[in-house]
């Protein structure tokens, strides 16, 4: 006894790093996978504020930009509006309720991202205090960026669409053929499409956007443009199609969050009849 | 150790931190070559230095520098993997009659040639097991190896250039 006891003290340092990978790689695993809690990341309070204050120190130099982008998108949301107000003759019938927006907006300022790993998250200056939940899209006037994975009181933690993890549910604009949309980890403008069958006729030029079918974003937010079609060669029933991301993730400083109103309804309607919805 | 070498190591190791966190975290050469600093804060603890300290010390930096990086376990399991190797490289590679009691392996005292052969493998290591655990299943191997070697060839050089700037010099180089 005393024998095994002197060995394994011998053999402390090694034990002690044994027992200290396998944390970090628990602590990988949980984090990396959607559903898992995460006890640590930079949502937290002390790190939020600190990366709040680089932000705000880094994005004062962006600050014109961020602003002539801002201006452009109220032009463009005015010259909407136009069509909206009623001519003072006007009848105006109010639809069914079924046509109803269901989603809901919020602004958020980006405070911490990253490009250059295989799995970026973005951190956000809004949390639950704000009305920030789990599972709310984020996107800016470019494109979407990503999806909200964890909360807290004052901040949250996204995936970003460079994320190897996320997929996101899109369609091809012109043909509206239903794809999904990942990044491979390599190059932070460019993208994959999923699970296109050979019979789609498309070619590059033609603009990916949301489906709306996830439930997570509405339809048509812009994700990209095709870059190139070839035939899949591991996988001859599939088509290779790499997409141009419409957002430039280098410069995402603010940021929209959506959320589906009826999310819930939708999901337990999915759980009754035993669809899984993968979001 | 008396107290203020204490102290001077742990104002280093909060500086290299910071440095880490605020300046290095965006930063990456062509989008290959990755600037891990901090690095250099565990490489240049005192040869005597038991393994049990080092490990924990180089696993509460990977801890510290994964909440802000957003990429939790991967600089703690990569970090902890390079304190592990340190000790049984320095045994590898030490010089004939070995290494004095309060010896630092920095560039001053050991000379370039040494802390190249010294630093450049263990950083590789660890940018090895950092790019393999974050390409997991993604990144072909090609993609990892030239990763890791532009960042340990990067870091390196920032290590060297840091060493030569601000630490004191005993003899010449």
């Amino acid at each position: 006894m005393l024998r095994i006891l002197q060995f394994l003290y011998r053999l402390r340092a090694f034990l002690l790093f044994i027992l200290l990978e396998v944390i970090a790689i628990w602590m990988v695993v949980t984090n990396n996978s959607p559903q898992g809690a995460a006890f640590f990341n930079s949502s937290n309070a002390v790190i939020g504020s600190v990366l709040k204050k680089q932000a705000d120190l880094v994005q004062f130099f962006s600050l014109a930009e961020a602003n002539e982008s801002l201006t452009e998108e109220n032009a463009e949301i005015r010259s909407k509006l136009t069509f909206l107000t009623y001519p003072a003759d006007s009848m105006y019938l109010p639809l069914d309720s079924a046509l109803e927006v269901t989603y809901e907006f919020r602004g958020a300022r980006v405070i911490a991202n990253s490009l250059r790993f295989a799995q970026n998250y973005l951190t956000l200056n809004k949390g639950k205090k704000h009305g920030v939940k789990p599972g709310m899209g984020v996107f800016n006037p470019d494109g979407v960026v990503g999806r909200v994975k964890s909360v807290s009181e004052n901040y949250s933690v996204a995936f970003s669409l460079l994320n190897t993890g996320l997929l996101i549910s899109a369609k091809i604009k012109s043909t509206n053929d239903l794809v999904s949309v990942q990044w491979d980890g390599k190059n932070s403008l460019e993208a994959n499409l999923l699970y296109v069958p050979r019979h789609i006729l498309t070619q590059p030029g033609d603009t990916v956007i949301t489906s709306g079918f996830n439930a997570v974003f509405p339809e048509g937010i812009p994700i990209g443009i095709i870059k190139e079609v070839n035939p899949d060669n591991d996988n001859p029933n599939y088509l290779k199609i790499r997409i141009t991301l419409s957002t430039d993730f280098s410069k995402v400083s603010y940021v929209y969050l959506v959320e589906n109103t009826q999310f819930e309804e939708l999901d337990s309607l999915y759980q009754q009849s035993e669809i899984s919805n993968e979001y | 150790m008396n107290i203020r070498s204490l102290i001077s190591y742990v104002l280093s190791l909060l500086a290299l931190l910071l440095i880490q966190i605020f300046f290095l975290k965006n930063l990456a050469l062509f989008g290959q070559a990755f600037a891990f600093l901090y690095l250099l804060g565990i490489l240049l603890l005192p040869i005597s230095l038991a393994p049990i300290p080092l490990l924990l010390i180089a696993f509460g930096m990977g801890f510290v520098i994964d909440v802000f990086y957003e990429t939790i376990g991967i600089h703690m399991a990569a970090a902890t993997l390079l304190a592990f190797f340190r000790p049984l490289w320095l045994k590898v590679i030490s010089p004939t009659g070995g290494y004095d009691d309060l010896q630092a392996p920095t560039l001053g005292e050991m000379g370039l040639g040494w802390f190249l052969s010294y630093a450049f493998p263990l950083i590789f290591i660890f940018s090895m097991a950092f790019f393999g655990i974050d390409q997991w299943g993604f990144g072909s191997f090609f993609s990892i190896l030239t990763k890791s070697l532009f960042s340990s060839i990067f870091t390196c050089l920032l290590a060297i250039l840091v060493q030569l700037l601000f630490f004191k010099r005993r003899r010449g180089i």
